[in-house]
């Protein structure tokens, strides 16, 4: 996979993750193009378009659109299935996720997407071990805030 | 999961992003940004030292700045301080802000780097994981340096736990795609391969990726992998929906594995081990069942992980090519599909079609689909489908089903979205050209499509009608005909106007017999639409006009008083001015046998491949073109095929090229000299950078045809054929395309040989770049043919139409096989040619001819009686079985031709002794041809069991 994009309806780019070295111009540019080229697409349409020497893979859920751009010989279908699998991840995660929990938690939103995917190829796919991963991290997190408020207690 | 710790309390952030939610405009927006960052500068300029917690969360408030698409400048340094907090969060945000806001300063990256070498040694699975995630998202060059020795050891190690191993892998994945030289495998090749042997299945998901990448770049090395992959993929695919727990998805066992699994297995050509590869077909077989069977689920992820499996599946079936019983079932699925309510798959069985449209086993089935495939032209809603749906009808047209899909693609050019107009256009004549019977039904076609689709007619395809028009004298009575009727039209497109001009103005007599197609009413009719027309245009008709006054005395006032007129002959329009000028002087000076010899029709263009093919295949890339379809229209081109790449223009139509191709006297030619102005570029006198460019992309499809000499491709297949001409002689022509012709001399002595070796340049184009290499592939180079290439290296310059030639020596060590191998590079018009040859050095060169008498030869034949002394073969003669043709070609082996030693008269025997440096090989041939039933039965016997072998296969191809 070359990149992943997330945004919303009205365009406003939600989460961007590149897999290949491009400019922050060149980010720019392919941002805007691919947003603009698949908001203009009509719902029943095909998930798979053609763009540039890309294959795009996108799929709406509620509000956002989530959209990844691989190679040739990549396989379409489970690409998207990727996407199902990692928006799986964040509505587990969050509970019933919402685009507002992609917003004020973004930083949650790339953390559970480096577990899932690594340089652009799936790294775990177990949404089990996948999330296990990040409930550690968050342990981690709870237990040195407690250790802070106790020294700080002190 | 707790719907936890989000956020985990940066409660400045959220009322931030609040902040910037409500802004109302673009401008509060910034407005409100530019405060914050003013606040946080002055935090972290402050004096006061700050917290982690602090550091963390304006750090975090910067990143979310920048993702919202502003700079940032500053903050890299706090980001990277947090890196050596022991706070996990607080290391994690500074790893995030550093993979998203990636910096080239070297001070900061000799300090991030520090810290990552510090959290990979830490022996803390969840840093080193942060880490590693650090480097495979930042994926630099100076990362791949610090870390590309470092990260092959962590993911084999023993103790490494499983999370760890997965991120290393595709870390590791990463920095070989941006630093190949700095990732050496070397000694880890076969731990990393055995990785697919994990019990983790995350391990294997995420390593087989990683193998996947080396094994394109070095599939030998890699090529264990291969069973250990079958195993992988047949234990997955049997196993029950529920044996693999949380890595069955939808009821679908591990499908992103499988997925990747058949991926590698697209690396490779089928297993060589019957095992294995009929454990892979079985695989195969029970992936194609399954999609018959009823689905476990109703939902959407289900069958579409269900049918990725399956399109990889048969992504591999068409990679090995060779199953007719698979590909056929392939395609009966795929058909199924084509009619899926699921447009997505429809779009998917639409693109896999089109690869196995090309495959020979599954062409024909592909094609029953037809009328399936033209009603998805027609009705499908998404232009991205209904454009799968044209390739594959082009993908899928011979010579039995041209003409209706010709029709149908021309039908569907009236309303097709102008994004794919070019493309169609293309499509439309290259199939029009390509099965075309009968010419005037590929006029009808051409004249249609600029007709309905003008302005997507690019300049090839109207060079490309008017090249073949010139070319058959059977079609022209018929194009002028049709020409003048589309002319007719109120409004017709000036490409019609374009080739109208130019075929009028060659062949409007052919037509000028009918009254109402007389010379004056041609004229008027070509001359209502000049004032419309561009430049370019107007050019060519004025040429056109010069033509008629040649072909049509009659007409010469009525277009003297045109060309005198004011609007031309003061054009501000140099070149239009020009030609008004020069062409109304040499139809008032020149006497009719000069005009008539200037004016002559133009001759035949060369034959080339078809220009528009190349251009096709330049705009979509390399693998619009299939190799199959190259190889087809150079074997059907010859019916059609008239043309030069360059267009007519670049010779035709302009009187002053007229001259220089006919080399009329030259004190008439200075008046033709053309000033070189821009539009002359555009009509007449396209000199040699564009007729550079356009034969270089025919190049590159050359290119393409060679760079495919893996074993099994067909190049190999024919440069074979140059080696087995030469088994028998030693002089010819071994290789020849359209750029390059090679010719060989060679002459053998003993042991020794020497080859001169002549390059020709076909082209007039000069070869920059030209280098060549023998190489001695396998076991020649350790121990045999000491092929001493006391070549000097050929000039790198070779001017068109040169020749220039290159002497190698070569020592024959001992017995051998394999053949050396040539190489060639050379830059022709910008795209870098590359070929590889075999060169015709076989072991039979080294022989020197035994006379003997038939007791003698049945004694040694005697000798020589070990099985494995004794090569045999029976088989087919392929050329004729002349007694004289025999005779010469066994000579050419080298061998003495034994008279009176058989007692069949029949038969031939011969013998010779093989030389090579370190020992001698005595050999006996006997040869038994049986007219009737055209057969050989060939006997080799030879002191040495490798030369019989060999022998004998090289023998078997010669007669």
């Amino acid at each position: 996979m070359q990149f992943m994009l997330l945004f919303s309806r009205q365009g406003k780019l939600r989460l961007q993750k590149w897999y290949v070295p491009l400019s922050d111009k060149e980010r720019k540019k392919i941002s805007r193009d691919l947003v603009q080229t698949i908001l203009a697409r009509k719902p029943k349409m095909c998930s798979f378009l053609e763009w540039r020497d890309l294959k795009i893979v996108y799929k709406r859920y509620a509000s956002l659109y989530f959209c990844c751009a691989v190679e040739d010989q990549d396989n379409e279908l489970i690409t998207l299935e990727i996407i199902h699998r990692y928006v799986e991840l964040l509505d587990k995660y969050f509970g019933s996720v919402c685009e507002l929990d992609i917003i004020f938690n973004f930083e949650k939103a790339y953390f559970i997407l480096d577990e899932f995917l690594l340089g652009g190829e799936a790294q775990e796919t177990s949404k089990k071990n996948v999330l296990k991963a990040i409930e550690q991290a968050d342990l981690l997190q709870e237990v040195s805030s407690f250790a802070v408020d106790r020294f700080s207690a002190h | 999961m707790p719907a936890v710790s989000k956020g985990d309390g940066m409660r400045g952030l959220a009322v931030f992003i609040s902040d910037i939610r409500n802004c109302k405009s673009k401008e509060a927006e910034i407005k409100r940004i530019n405060k914050e960052l003013a606040n946080i500068r002055s935090k972290f300029k402050g004096d006061k030292a700050l917290d982690g917690y602090s550091k963390k969360k304006y750090v975090c408030k910067l990143l979310f700045i920048f993702l919202l698409g502003h700079d940032i400048d500053f903050g890299h340094m706090e980001a990277v301080n947090l890196l050596s907090s022991n706070k996990y969060t607080e290391k994690q945000i500074g790893y995030l802000f550093i993979s998203v806001l990636v910096n080239s300063n070297s001070e900061l990256i000799r300090l991030i780097n520090n810290a990552i070498k510090n959290d990979l040694s830490s022996r803390n699975p969840t840093f080193m994981c942060l880490a590693l995630h650090c480097i495979a998202n930042v994926g630099s060059r100076e990362m791949a340096e610090a870390f590309a020795s470092e990260i092959p050891r962590i993911l084999v190690a023993g103790d490494t736990m499983d999370s760890v191993k997965q991120s290393a892998a595709l870390c590791l994945l990463r920095l070989y795609k941006t630093s190949p030289d700095l990732v050496l495998m070397g000694e880890w090749t076969s731990r990393v391969v055995h990785l697919l042997n994990d019990q983790h299945m995350g391990v294997v998901t995420a390593a087989i990726s990683l193998i996947t990448c080396l094994s394109q770049k070095n599939p030998d090395e890699f090529k264990t992998c291969v069973s250990l992959a079958v195993s992988r993929l047949s234990r997955i695919v049997s196993s029950a929906s529920t044996d693999l727990q949380d890595y069955t998805y939808y009821f679908v066992p591990a499908p992103w594995l499988s997925c990747k699994l058949l991926r590698l297995l697209q690396c490779y050509p089928p297993p060589e081990d019957g095992a294995v590869k009929g454990r892979l077909v079985e695989c195969l077989e029970t992936i194609l069942n399954k999609a018959q069977e009823p689905p476990k689920s109703k939902k959407v992820q289900h069958s579409n992980a269900k049918n990725a499996i399956l399109f990889e599946a048969i992504s591999l079936i068409i990679h090995y090519d060779s199953e007719p019983n698979l590909l056929v079932r392939a395609c009966n699925q795929l058909g199924q599909f084509l009619q899926h309510r699921e447009t997505n798959l429809r779009y998917l069985a639409l693109e896999s079609m089109c690869t196995l449209a090309s495959s020979e086993f599954s062409h024909e089935a592909v094609k029953t689909h037809i009328e399936t495939v033209i009603n998805a032209l027609k009705t499908e809603r998404d232009v991205s489908v209904r454009q799968r749906a044209a390739d594959l009808l082009y993908a899928m047209c011979d010579r039995s089903n041209a003409k209706q899909i010709v029709a149908e693609m021309l039908s569907y050019l009236e309303t097709a979205d102008y994004s794919i107009r070019e493309e169609m256009v293309l499509k439309v004549a290259i199939l029009a050209e390509k099965y075309a019977v009968d010419y005037s039904w590929y006029v009808d076609t051409i004249l249609n499509l600029i007709r309905i689709a003008g302005d997507y007619v690019s300049e090839e395809v109207w060079y490309r009608v008017i090249q073949i028009v010139i070319n058959r004298d059977d079609v022209q009575g018929y194009a002028a005909k049709t020409v003048f009727e589309a002319l007719q039209a109120p409004a017709c497109h000036e490409n019609m106007v374009k080739v109208g001009g130019y075929i009028l103005g060659e062949f409007g007599n052919l037509i000028a017999g009918d009254p109402r197609s007389s010379p004056l009413v041609q004229f008027n009719l070509l001359h209502s639409k000049f004032h419309l027309c561009s430049v370019p245009t107007r050019a060519l008709l004025l040429s056109a006009y010069i033509k008629f006054i040649n072909l049509f005395p009659e007409t010469k006032a009525t277009i003297q008083e045109v060309l005198r007129c004011d609007s031309q002959i003061r054009n501000s329009d140099v070149e239009l001015q020009q030609r008004a000028v020069e062409y109304l002087k040499l139809s008032s000076i020149a006497s009719t046998d000069v005009l008539a010899t200037v004016l002559e029709e133009m001759p035949p263009f060369p034959e080339r491949e078809s220009s528009i093919l190349a251009k096709l295949k330049k705009k979509k890339g390399p693998g619009a073109v299939s190799v199959t379809e190259l190889e087809d229209s150079k074997r059907e081109g010859g019916e059609l095929n008239g043309g030069g790449d360059r267009g007519p223009d670049t010779s035709a139509m302009s009187a002053s090229n007229a001259v220089s191709r006919h080399s009329v006297t030259s004190n008439l030619s200075y008046v033709f000299q053309s000033t070189p102005s821009p539009s002359a570029d555009l009509l007449g006198i396209r000199s040699s950078a564009p007729a550079g460019t356009a034969p270089a992309s025919a190049g590159n499809l050359l290119v393409d045809v060679f760079s495919e000499a893996g074993p099994a491709a067909p190049s190999a297949a024919v440069n074979d054929d140059g080696f087995l001409r030469f088994v028998c002689k030693n002089n010819g022509v071994l290789f020849e395309n359209q750029l390059l012709q090679i010719g060989i001399k060679s002459e053998y002595r003993q042991n020794l040989g020497r080859m001169y070796l002549f390059y020709g340049n076909k082209t007039s184009v000069q070869f920059a770049s030209f280098t060549t290499s023998v190489s001695c592939p396998g076991e020649l180079q350790s121990h045999i043919l000491s092929l001493n290439v006391q070549t000097k290296q050929v000039e790198p310059l070779v001017e068109g139409g040169a020749q220039i030639q290159q002497v190698l020596n070569i020592e024959c060590l001992t017995d051998f096989s394999d053949a050396p191998l040539l190489n060639i590079k050379f830059r022709y018009g910008g795209a870098l040619q590359n070929l590889t040859l075999k060169l015709p050095v076989t072991i039979n060169k080294f022989f020197q001819p035994t006379e003997m008498s038939s007791h003698d030869f049945f004694q040694r034949w005697k000798q020589l009686s070990q099985p494995q002394q004794e090569a045999q073969k029976i088989f087919k003669a392929n050329h004729s079985m002349d007694t004289e043709v025999l005779k010469a070609k066994l000579l050419g082996l080298g061998t003495a031709l034994l008279d009176n030693v058989d007692p069949n008269p029949e038969n031939y025997v011969c013998a010779g002794v093989i030389q090579t440096k370190g020992q001698q090989v005595g050999c006996l041939l006997r040869l038994e041809p049986n007219a009737q039933a055209q057969m050989y039965r060939l006997t080799l016997r030879c002191s040495k069991d490798s030369v019989s072998r060999r022998l004998c296969e090289l023998l078997a191809e010669q007669f």
